[in-house]
């Protein structure tokens, strides 16, 4: 192994500008070191607003209990599991940019990944609110955790997918905890070592836990970063098949499809990295990272979204193809005339959904389109729409008429503390993002240092004589030498 | 810990580090360690650096999840309390699959991130000596133990050789210690100082 990797000529800069050492250090730490903008304390304010808004919300639900949502017999999934479902698969993009692709060796992740984790994370956190508040006497939620109790003992049923998901959805978020956290140490140490109010000395010294960059440290934190890699790898594609699980093992029409567990996982990415593009295109805007989050980084991400998008594609027309080729009246009925039948009460939301997911990412098969940034912020607007949407289209469209046409519930829409809570954990995503990216090194520094010198604009130019050498040849002649 | 003398050495470049550990080595130095703002692959392999054995502690931590998982779940459905759910055996284990990848998984991760920051000896309220506080920005520091026997200047003169552009000595703490970085040390503080 040589030193330094050699990257070809064709592949373009992951960071333009002339930039050194010092200077990607000072680019990546000014927004913590200065005062936030106007801007900033806007955008916080009304995450705070709406968070505050959600708090009421739920708190209306837990006084008065989930008859405050216009949930019904029939529609017992309505707004709250949906967005469980997107969240969740919000969060999916930023462990696919930190897990997979370091994996697969891919340099633009370092640009991206450290947003996209802190993404992740909170994304995690808000979708696990709504299976929470969902319980209605949310102060018995620990029923569900398998400990020695004095009613039997009665144990949880570990066969059940929905105990699955509580194992899943926190595992996943405190080993994407982990791993992101493990990741800023480094970068926490720079900001403490160059923090002049005492603070600011205090928290980033706490927080980094007294790293000091040696070389055995670096070693060991390469080793720990690849090996979380590889096990978040498996996690995250674990965590939205368990997801797809609470509908796939059930026996409702619409639901009861072997199919779901990748064509969630292809759809959490999908609208992942929608995400991932609206909070970047922004945030390399007002923080000044364009150098860092140039449009290459861009048009990856979109070519993902190209990708991602049309598997989800192929999954709606496969749906579709098995419920015809099946000859099972009840899905047929399902899916021909609860969703693709656009005058069905319900119809439109299909064509929103196929609309939004299947056909606008088709676009991106133009270059000039995915290298337009406020196209690409448009169009991961709209992506998340369509996919908020197709979890809607799973879950409404599929229980509000099964079985029993008496049971049927021909409509159903939510009442304003349903959305309320919704909006809320918006306010909470956005309150912890602004948070972060006021506190916290918002691009991995480490790493950005580290893919400098072979993908910098600047540096890429040819291999020294440094590069070529072995240090593995070095380490044999040192061992001969004594 | 103790506190010792150390010779430190700084370098601006990768280029001109790597070169310098090797003939450090080579001449015989006792290396205390290297800092580096970034992960320098090979560099550990350079100065000699064992492998680390972080990965087998995580396999182990792995399969303590799954026997835990396996067993935990066994004894529960099984032997403590074994329901019938829709005719089902009690002994279900494609269903329990699930929750057992999740444990292994958790087991691996918690337990090596506790064992890394062990093995680094890094907790919040952890403080220790830095020798140069721009190696965790674009600086490579060089640390060299002094012992009795050592011929401080001529360490000095040899690091100087090798391309470092500041060399000096310092009095440090080796270990770790309970602080906050917002206070001064004195250890730092009354450290000697001497440029060549």
């Amino acid at each position: 192994m040589s030193a330094f990797r050699y990257e070809s000529q064709v592949r373009p800069p992951l960071v333009t500008g002339d930039k050194t050492y010092h200077q990607i250090t000072v680019d990546i730490v000014r927004p913590i070191e200065n005062r936030p903008s106007r801007l900033w304390w806007i955008g916080f304010l009304t995450a705070v607003l709406l968070l505050c808004f959600g708090i009421f919300s739920v708190t209306r639900q837990v006084i008065y209990g989930v008859g405050q949502w216009n949930l019904n017999k029939t529609v017992g999934w309505g707004w709250d599991i949906t967005n469980f479902v997107w969240w969740v698969g919000i969060g999916h993009a930023g462990t696919l940019i930190s897990a997979i692709l370091l994996l697969f060796r891919q340099g633009w992740r370092t640009g991206v990944n450290r947003a996209a984790e802190a993404m992740t994370i909170f994304a995690v956190m808000c979708a696990g609110q709504f299976p929470i508040w969902h319980m209605g006497r949310v102060w018995m939620f620990f029923f569900i955790l398998p400990y020695p109790n004095t009613r039997g003992p009665v144990w949880p049923n570990f066969n059940s997918p929905l105990l699955w998901d509580v194992f899943a959805i926190s595992t996943y978020f405190t080993v994407s905890l982990l791993f992101w956290y493990c990741g800023l140490l480094p970068d926490l140490a720079t900001v403490r070592d160059r923090a002049r109010l005492k603070w600011r000395k205090f928290f980033y010294g706490m927080a980094s836990f007294g790293w000091s960059g040696s070389t055995k440290h670096w070693q060991r934190h390469e080793a720990l970063s690849l090996v979380l890699a590889g096990l978040a790898t498996p996690l995250v594609l674990s965590v939205h098949t368990i997801v797809s699980f609470d509908f796939a093992t059930s026996v409702v029409p619409g639901w009861h499809t072997t199919i779901f567990p990748p064509y969630f996982v292809a759809g959490a990415v999908f609208s992942g990295f929608a995400m991932v593009q609206s909070l970047l295109v922004i945030s390399r805007k007002v923080l000044g990272l364009e150098d860092y989050i140039t449009i290459e980084h861009i048009d990856v991400m979109n070519k993902i979204i190209l990708l991602t998008g049309s598997i989800v594609g192929v999954a709606y027309l496969t749906e579709l193809f098995i419920a015809w080729y099946g000859q099972n009246p009840y899905e047929f009925f399902a899916f021909f005339q609860n969703r693709a039948n656009i005058l069905s009460p319900l119809g439109w939301s299909y064509y929103i959904m196929m609309g939004c997911n299947v056909l606008s990412p088709q676009i991106f098969w133009f270059r000039k389109f995915r290298r337009n940034i406020v196209l690409t912020f448009f169009m991961s607007v709209i992506i998340n729409i369509g996919m908020w949407f197709e979890r809607f289209v799973i879950i409404v469209t599929s229980i509000y008429r099964e079985y029993l046409p008496s049971g049927w519930s021909t409509y159903y829409s939510p009442s304003i503390w349903e959305v309320g809570f919704y909006l809320g954990t918006f306010g909470l995503f956005f309150t912890c993002y602004f948070l972060f990216s006021k506190f916290f090194p918002v691009i991995a520094v480490a790493e950005i240092k580290h893919i400098l010198k072979r993908s910098g604009e600047n540096y890429k130019e040819k291999m020294g004589p440094e590069e070529k050498e072995s240090v593995e040849a070095f380490a044999h002649e040192f061992e001969h030498a004594h | 810990m103790a506190i010792k003398r150390f010779v430190v050495g700084n370098y601006d470049d990768e280029a001109v580090l790597f070169p310098a550990v090797k003939k450090v080595r080579m001449a015989g130095y006792k290396m205390h360690d290297v800092f580096t703002p970034m992960p320098i692959h090979g560099l550990d392999v350079a100065m000699g650096l064992r492998d680390t054995s972080l990965h087998t502690a995580g396999f182990i931590y792995g399969i303590t999840g799954t026997a835990t998982a396996l067993s935990g779940i066994g004894y529960a459905l099984v032997y403590d309390w074994p329901l019938n759910f829709g005719g089902k055996p009690h002994f279900a284990l494609p269903a329990w699959i699930p929750i057992i990848f999740e444990l292994t998984v958790l087991f691996s991760a918690v337990g090596m991130v506790l064992t890394f920051c062990y093995l680094c000896q890094m907790a919040p309220f952890v403080r220790k000596h830095h020798f140069n506080l721009r190696s965790t920005d674009d600086q490579f520091t060089m640390v060299i133990e002094c012992t009795d026997k050592t011929n401080i200047e001529g360490v000095q003169e040899f690091l100087k050789s090798t391309g470092a552009f500041d060399v000096h000595v310092q009095d440090a703490e080796t270990g770790w210690w309970l602080g906050t970085y917002s206070k001064n040390i004195p250890s730092v503080d009354n450290a000697k100082t001497i440029l060549v």
